[in-house]
């Protein structure tokens, strides 16, 4: 009754082609925002910001990245662990040379330099497409992992090879490192989140994201009406890059602490990101966050059911996991190719109209 | 035709001016096929141009040279009065030449809206950055365009389903639609690559009635291919034949009509 648009008239086009165009879902936007600065840092704990929010929040920024690429772009990508990966080691050795400087400063520019290496890295896009791109940046992502555990001037010559963030603070507040606390982990990639989420909808809703979704639905006819395609796909890999980066740098230095390449932004860190946006929805930046949210919940969850309700030993229950997740990536492509975010639009529409459906 | 720098008013009223686009001895091959073969004709400031011939007979090839889809092997296209170097499709775009496809391109997955505020593309001047900051000058540009593309929803009659995913209409909605899109660049010349194939005769109506207000009102030039003899006839002041890669006529439809290779190639003639 409540989710209604009659009566909510639009009277300027800025009012038409705002983000939420019914008042209840801006209304509920806005409560959302105001919890997630106003009330969960103050309740947050240990658990909830290690196991849930703090890797959904930084798995949103990934999924939004590469779902600018794949899903808006149409250019496939199997790269993402890889330029997370830059992303990581870009805001270590910014961290390292220069420890003056902002945190906030250095997660931001190793977005740039991952854009910059998602630019080389996209050049085959002008030639290759689909299936055969997805093997080139299969190739970025080897080649990157690799680069990384050679060159031991990106590692700072440490012994393990592995990186580890030093501990750095914003205004006085530890934000990396070990004694970094809960809420203060939880707030930075919050900021991060929300930011990115807003410069990522902007761009998809205006000329850049209609260059993108021509380039992936027709090239040919894009090109046609005016877009140069060397520059849609270079934007794209740019753009996305730089949100992938920036997921890198916070899944190091303020997730993690202390990373391993291989290990962490290994290709299975492609595939899960991949996953993420396949059910969560392909084009859409809701979509970015249901998969993640649901990536990362669901493991949480199916341990809380399998372990702790039922008693299963940990080792059934991690390969459950997988069967599961597996089950349920085909389910969704063949039942709802366009994820979450539209089995969502779908109930606002059915709720739009609500209880009298004719 | 004499006529040939000189401008004319014809019978209902609407002026034509100089030669906009020349086409000087264009030969296209692939590989060994020729599709076009040494043809020449001009468009004229303001006119309908009409491209008629059987299948195979190299329309939609010409239509590709003139937007710059092919690169023909020899000849020139000139363009108010200057050359075109080869250049890619999108640059062609950028000089004020919009079309439309044979096969519908739309974009499938975009709303009606998109599509056509796609078509404005070329129109939009500010950079990436400010767009992702939506302020200022990026939402102005975008609200100014958002009037220009709604002017153009209104006069092609397609305002109930702007916001409608492309992919859910019917057939002749969609070419409405991509009429819709190459309007929205505002072209110097538009080309239509048969317009109203598959249409039933309510819709073929609408959309000369479309073809031809916006020759009227915007003035536009415009070349379409189509099969349709009556439509052709009745919409354009001048109609090229081709038949084999070869041009075998040109003029008014009255001229065309009586022309015997036409016919010929037409109706089938015996070869002995």
């Amino acid at each position: 009754m409540l989710y209604r648009e009659a009566g909510d008239f639009k009277t300027t086009y800025v009012e038409d082609g705002q983000t939420f165009p019914i008042k209840f879902d801006r209304i509920a936007y806005y409560i959302l925002l105001a919890v997630a600065f106003g009330v969960v840092p103050f309740i947050i704990n240990d658990y909830w910001a290690n196991a849930v929010l703090v890797p959904f929040l930084i798995y949103a920024v990934a999924a939004i990245g590469l779902n600018i690429l794949v899903g808006y772009a149409g250019q496939v990508s199997l790269g993402t662990g890889g330029f997370m990966a830059v992303g990581a080691y870009a805001c270590y050795k910014l961290m390292t040379s220069f420890p003056e400087v902002s945190i906030l400063i250095h997660v931001v520019l190793a977005g740039v330099i991952t854009a910059a290496v998602g630019v080389l890295f996209g050049l085959p896009s002008l030639r290759i497409k689909g299936f055969y791109l997805a093997v080139a940046t299969l190739a970025a992502q080897f080649f990157l992992v690799w680069l990384f555990n050679k060159v031991p001037w990106f590692y700072n010559y440490s012994a393990s090879g592995q990186i580890s963030a030093p501990e750095r603070t914003v205004f006085g507040i530890e934000v990396t490192g070990a004694n970094t606390d809960a809420w203060a982990k939880y707030l930075v990639c919050l900021i991060f989140v929300t930011a990115c989420a807003w410069l990522a909808r902007n761009l998809t809703r205006g000329t850049t994201g209609r260059t993108w979704m021509a380039i992936r639905d027709m090239d040919i006819a894009a090109e046609i009406i005016g877009v140069n395609p060397l520059k849609a796909k270079l934007t794209a890999f740019a753009v996305s890059s730089f949100f992938v980066g920036i997921a890198g740098a916070l899944f190091f230095a303020v997730y993690l602490g202390s990373v391993e390449v291989g290990e962490v932004f290994g290709i299975n860190k492609s595939f899960l990101v991949l996953f993420m946006i396949i059910i969560g929805g392909l084009g859409s930046i809701f979509g970015s966050f249901a998969g993640a949210a649901f990536m990362v919940l669901m493991p949480v969850l199916l341990k809380n059911i399998l372990v702790g309700g039922l008693g299963w030993p940990t080792d059934i229950a991690a390969h459950f996991e997988l069967v599961i997740v597996g089950g349920l990536i085909v389910v969704f492509l063949i039942l709802e190719p366009h994820g979450l975010a539209q089995l969502w639009r779908v109930a606002k529409e059915k709720l739009r109209l609500w209880p009298f459906p004719h | 035709m004499s006529a040939q720098a000189e401008e004319y008013v014809t019978e209902d009223g609407r002026k034509i001016g100089g030669v906009m686009m020349e086409m000087k001895n264009i030969t296209l091959r692939f590989g060994g096929v020729v599709a076009i073969k040494d043809i020449s004709f001009d468009i004229r400031e303001g006119e309908i141009r009409a491209i008629i011939g059987p299948n195979g007979a190299g329309k939609s090839s010409m239509l590709n040279v003139i937007s710059g889809f092919y690169n023909p092997q020899e000849g020139d296209v000139i363009f108010r009065g200057k050359k075109r170097p080869q250049m890619r499709p999108y640059k062609v775009a950028q000089q004020g030449i919009a079309r439309t496809f044979q096969n519908i391109a739309l974009f499938e997955g975009m709303s009606v809206l998109d599509n056509v505020m796609t078509g404005r593309l070329t129109h939009m001047k500010t950079g990436m950055f400010g767009q992702a900051m939506w302020w200022g000058k990026a939402q102005d540009e975008e609200v100014y365009n958002r009037e220009k593309v709604e002017e153009i929803i209104d006069f092609l009659e397609i305002q109930a389903i702007r916001k409608t995913p492309v992919g859910r209409l019917p057939y002749g909605l969609k070419k409405r639609v991509e009429l819709a899109r190459a309007l929205a660049a505002e072209p110097k010349l538009l080309l239509l690559d048969e317009p109203m194939a598959g249409m039933n005769v309510e819709e073929k109506e609408d959309m000369s009635r479309f073809i031809l207000d916006v020759n009227d009102e915007f003035g536009t030039t415009i070349a379409l291919i189509e099969h349709d003899m009556g439509v052709v006839m009745d919409l354009s002041d001048r109609v090229v034949v081709m038949d084999y890669g070869k041009k075998i006529g040109d003029g008014t439809p009255d001229e065309v009509r009586s022309n015997q290779e036409v016919i010929d190639a037409y109706l089938g003639v015996a070869h002995d």
